[in-house]
């Protein structure tokens, strides 16, 4: 299995991201913003940081990148996608997740391990959890504070596409403490904690970050059994 | 040359906590009468010819403003036409 991670201008976690894609086991592909080429992957990680200097809104202007032009378009045919911090706000204003991201409501930056409840186990990124697990990533953020209108937060619980909920204390002012949302067809997840940073005993507060790159290459593995070449 | 001025703002049912900061550093000033404080953004564009403001709308409205979160309003900035 391929997975690509994008780097923008300003990205900061795209090699933790591509390690972490290497610990689950499959091949890393470093993504250009400038190359509208995704170069046949079979998943995408848009990583965290400040791409284009978080300039106007954060991810505002990665946006409009040539490589999220072609990301767009493959989100929308089915291509699993994945946004951590940066790439979350990346995948809000691309309009592939409903709601936006704002600056902590304390105003402070938080750099902290997390503890996460996974809602979530039907997306393209969450199959190997089970419901209701508990998770611990850290979570770096000064904009994280997830926003959306009452309707489309009644939405999301609707539809169960909250994929994780802040537990032990809510790190930015999020409403109803959302950490991680899908979109409709459940392969496209926005996250603002970092998984990727929790994928070996040296450097991470657990290896629980790992379950998401596993769970997409199961994913991938399911579906290509289910298509005979 | 044409100048087209936007102004973003954020939502009225959004939280500002920039706004929010700046009204509680206020009493420091000696400032005691004014209860809240929220903060926007102004965007000048100026155009090579005339100011085209649906063009400018449209560039508000899918770039410098989340619509999801921010209101904005444009106008002719009348000194530069003059």
């Amino acid at each position: 299995m391929r997975i690509g991670v994008v780097t923008f201008p300003g990205s900061l976690d795209d090699g933790d991201a591509a390690r972490a894609v290497r610990l689950a086991g499959a091949e890393a592909v470093r993504l250009w913003h400038a190359d509208p080429d995704l170069h046949g992957v079979d998943a995408v990680v848009l990583p965290g940081g400040f791409s284009y200097g978080d300039y106007l809104r954060c991810g505002a202007i990665a946006r409009f990148s040539a490589a999220m032009e072609s990301i767009i378009d493959a989100a929308k045919g089915g291509l699993p996608v994945l946004g951590i911090c940066n790439g979350f706000q990346i995948l809000c204003e691309a309009h592939l997740l409903p709601g936006a991201l704002t600056r902590n409501q304390h105003l402070h930056f938080r750099n902290r391990d997390q503890w996460l409840k996974v809602e979530s186990t039907s997306t393209a990124w969450t199959g190997t959890f089970t419901d209701g697990q508990e998770i611990l990533i850290p979570v770096k953020n000064g904009e994280g504070c997830y926003v959306a209108d009452q309707r489309t937060l009644d939405e999301l619980e609707a539809e169960g596409r909250v994929v994780a909920r802040y537990i032990r204390g809510n790190p930015n002012g999020s409403q109803r403490d959302i950490a991680a949302i899908t979109n409709e067809r459940g392969n496209v997840v926005g996250i603002m904690p970092h998984p990727e940073h929790a994928v070996e005993a040296l450097t991470g507060p657990s290896l629980d970050g790992l379950g998401l790159f596993a769970s997409v290459l199961a994913h991938l593995a399911g579906k290509s059994a289910a298509v005979p070449a | 040359m044409a100048r087209v001025v936007v102004d973003v703002m954020l939502k009225p049912e959004i939280l500002d906590p920039q706004g929010q900061a700046v009204a509680n550093a206020l009493p420091r000033l000696g400032v005691t009468d004014v209860t809240s404080v929220r903060i926007g953004r102004r965007i000048e564009l100026e155009f090579s010819g005339d100011a085209d403001l649906d063009r400018a709308r449209e560039i508000a409205d899918k770039l410098l403003a989340n619509p999801v979160i921010e209101d904005f309003t444009i106008h002719l900035d009348e000194r530069v036409e003059a």
